[in-house]
């Protein structure tokens, strides 16, 4: 390759930036697919699969997805939790690959809750 | 760039490689598949994760959940339950000692969370054979910078302001050594890195070149433009293959991308690296030794000053860690680097600690830290319950530091104060089963194999030391040999050639100035308080605390160990050969070291 020149010092970054950043723990939207034996029946696998295809197509560098238990709500999976730092989680139901990519896109990349597929806001208290 | 959104930093340091985490990984790649979740989930094998006492291990981004004491059948329970469904397995976490209760984030666990990260600011974080990432975590800014935007005396200046000193165990003001190389008229000028860590019981440099080989090679570069300096030279010793494999591989890719070889990022600035392999004598860590080496000749020290050179030529020598902190200290400035330490002793060191310690591993804190916020807080304490007695630290070098100084906040002043020495980080925990006696006869033992031979006092004295220290231990001392120690240990301190002869009584003159009581009993009563010197200790069993269980007698490699199922056993003197199994295996103290 050609030698690299002091701005290219950025480019390199930047262009792995999106593998470096969850390993630091830094971001702004997380979202917790629920992936209990019930979630996964249901077809939780697809619906992560969507999510990450699109985390690729818009090269997000801030959106961390992430898998979590089965959230308790078993008639109501796929289930997915968006929460957007600073505000109150939002749990989404019934998912299926098309109302994950409007949430990804409404609610992830545009910070408006999807409140046709939202069951509630908020977590349960833990502990 | 395709991201994953998980990633599963697998530690690929020397001590798990050694326990088998390349075994490990191909599991984990076969289960992950299985799951189809290849694309979802990705591998990143890192250099030391500095918990090795827990290894093989990894830590699991970006919820950074640490799964220690992996093993191959683990792993297909830990795929299914955590990167499949989402639910972390508790097995796997780390339990503080004595503690049920699990903690399952890295940064909560005690022994990571007092550490601060300068020289490792990278471990665990990045393949260290991949320099993109390296980049992407602020590498090779600073030599941009330097390169770039400051005059070579400017980058002598700030790392003289930064009051960065030699981390290879002396201490010397590395700002100082640099300049005085960059004022030398003579041409060509080298920089060596010296990676010839030869210490019993140290492991830093060999983990910090496996885990940021590049932190190396930009910290060198910036030397090298510092003092005028065209070719580099990593010392690295033959004994560590995946040290030697990471650099080398490193170097190539740094000359693939310009940033060593000719006009380094378009400055005009050229500088060239390679490594020189060492055959392993612990005296090529001491500079003369080492640059006689590397011109090819026996490696033996020779008078200072004339101050060292090598081929005739200026050469600034300086050890891995301390070449791991340049890059810190221009990228982020002298005065952000100052306000770490304390007044004299500035930043941060890596200690190894081992021995009789809990969270045995890789550590890096602010100088000034107390040993007992060390030992006690990162290291977890004394294992079963036993008592602390002495850190040792410096290595062969170095000196036994006993509890009463625990409180001892650790720099270059107070280490030297108390006896001992930083060295380059060694830190070798003692519990009270430990005979002070015996340690400094190890050392000596070490060190008096290692002396290159050249100068009387070293090769000499230390063969006498060890004469007398051995016969101290089969209880064949001779009236006098105490004060005998002293008097030998102070000339050989004060006679010998280099470092090595001027160090090596250390271990004795710092064991006898806090436990001359130990020494006095092997030498009056022929007796060992800590039950070591197997010449001077006996085992029996105390008839009314054994059960008659019969553990001991089935563990015995002698036989030596006779009786009826739950009547008290007894042990043949004459048969036992003391390697203590049956006090080991006891379950009810019954076996007695007297």
């Amino acid at each position: 390759m050609a030698k690299i020149q002091p701005g290219d010092l950025d480019k390199i970054a930047e262009k792995i930036k999106r593998t470096m950043l969850l390993r630091e723990g830094e971001y702004r939207a997380k979202v917790v697919v629920h992936m209990g034996t019930c979630g996964i029946a249901a077809g939780a696998r697809k619906v992560m699969s969507a999510l990450m295809a699109l985390t690729d197509q818009e090269q997000t560098k801030d959106v961390l997805l992430t898998t979590s238990s089965c959230a308790g709500l078993c008639s109501r999976e796929p289930m997915a939790t968006v929460e957007i730092k600073g505000q109150t989680p939002v749990k989404y139901v019934d998912l299926d690959e098309e109302k994950a990519k409007k949430v990804f896109f409404d609610h992830v990349l545009g910070g408006k809750v999807v409140e046709e597929y939202a069951l509630a806001t908020g977590s349960e208290r833990v502990g | 760039m395709k991201a994953f959104r998980t990633y599963i930093m697998l530690c690929a340091g020397t001590g798990c490689v050694s326990n088998g985490v390349f075994k490990i990984k191909e599991v984990l790649e076969q289960e992950l598949e299985k799951h189809s979740l290849q694309d979802e989930v990705a591998i990143v094998m890192t250099g030391c994760n500095g918990f090795c006492a827990q290894g093989p291990l990894m830590v699991v981004k970006p919820e950074e959940i640490f799964y220690q004491f992996l093993t191959p059948e683990c792993i297909p329970h830990l795929v299914e339950e955590h990167f499949l469904k989402g639910r972390p397995v508790k097995d796997l976490m780390y339990v503080p000692p004595e503690k049920e209760e699990v903690i399952p984030e890295l940064h909560s666990i005690p022994f990571f969370k007092d550490q601060r990260l300068i020289a490792m600011r990278n471990r665990g974080m990045i393949n260290p054979d991949s320099i993109e990432e390296y980049i992407a975590r602020d590498g090779y800014r600073a030599l941009s910078k330097a390169v770039g935007s400051m005059k070579p005396e400017e980058v002598v200046k700030e790392i003289s302001a930064s009051g960065l000193r030699g981390r290879g165990g002396a201490g010397f003001p590395t700002g100082r050594k640099w300049e005085s190389r960059r004022k030398d008229p003579r041409t060509p000028k080298y920089v060596v890195c010296n990676a010839d860590e030869g210490d019993p019981g140290a492991f830093m440099d060999r983990s910090i070149v496996e885990a940021d080989p590049h932190s190396i090679i930009e910290g060198m570069a910036i030397g090298a433009y510092a003092v005028g300096a065209s070719m580099g030279y990593v010392y690295l010793r033959m004994e560590y293959p995946l040290a030697v494999k990471r650099m080398q591989y490193a170097i190539e890719q740094a000359k693939e991308y310009g940033l060593l070889g000719d006009d380094i990022l378009g400055s005009g600035f050229n500088f060239d690296m390679q490594i020189f392999k060492g055959a392993g004598a612990f005296v090529c860590g001491e500079t003369t030794a080492l640059v006689a080496s590397i011109e090819g000749k026996p490696p033996e020290p020779r008078q200072r000053p004339p101050r060292t050179t090598l081929w005739n030529k200026p050469v600034v020598i300086n050890n891995v860690e301390t070449w791991a902190n340049v890059p810190v200290i221009i990228h982020l400035g002298a005065e952000w680097f100052s306000e770490i330490g304390t007044e004299k002793s500035k930043g941060t060191k890596v200690f190894s600690l081992a021995g009789n310690v809990n969270n045995a591993g890789l550590v890096e804190v602010p100088m000034g830290i107390t040993l007992k916020e060390i030992v006690y807080d990162i290291g977890g304490g004394i294992p079963k319950g036993k008592e602390f007695k002495a850190v040792q630290t410096g290595g062969p070098s170095g000196g036994v530091i006993p509890a009463k100084l625990l409180d001892l906040p650790v720099d270059y002043e107070q280490l030297d104060a108390a006896g001992s020495m930083m060295g380059s980080g060694g830190m070798i925990v003692m519990d009270d089963e430990t005979c002070m006696v015996d340690v400094a006869r190890y050392f000596v033992e070490f060190t008096n194999d290692e002396s290159c031979g050249k100068c009387t006092p070293c090769r000499e004295g230390s063969r006498a030391l060890l004469e007398i220290l051995t016969r101290l231990c089969e209880g064949k001392g001779q009236p006098g040999d105490v004060e005998l120690l002293e008097e030998l240990g102070e000339s050989v301190k004060d006679a010998s050639l280099c470092g090595l002869g001027q160090s090596l009584p250390n271990p004795v003159l710092s064991s006898l100035e806090h436990f001359k009581d130990e020494y006095e009993e092997h030498l009056n009563n022929h007796r060992c308080p800590a039950g070591v010197c197997k010449a001077l200790i006996s085992f029996s069993i105390d008839k009314d605390v054994c059960t008659g269980c019969r553990l001991c007698a089935k563990k015995c490699p002698q036989d030596a160990i006779s009786g009826e199922a739950k009547t008290p056993h007894e042990i043949d003197p004459d048969k036992c050969i003391k390697c203590g199994v049956c006090a080991d295996v006891c379950k009810f103290q019954a076996v007695l070291v007297t």
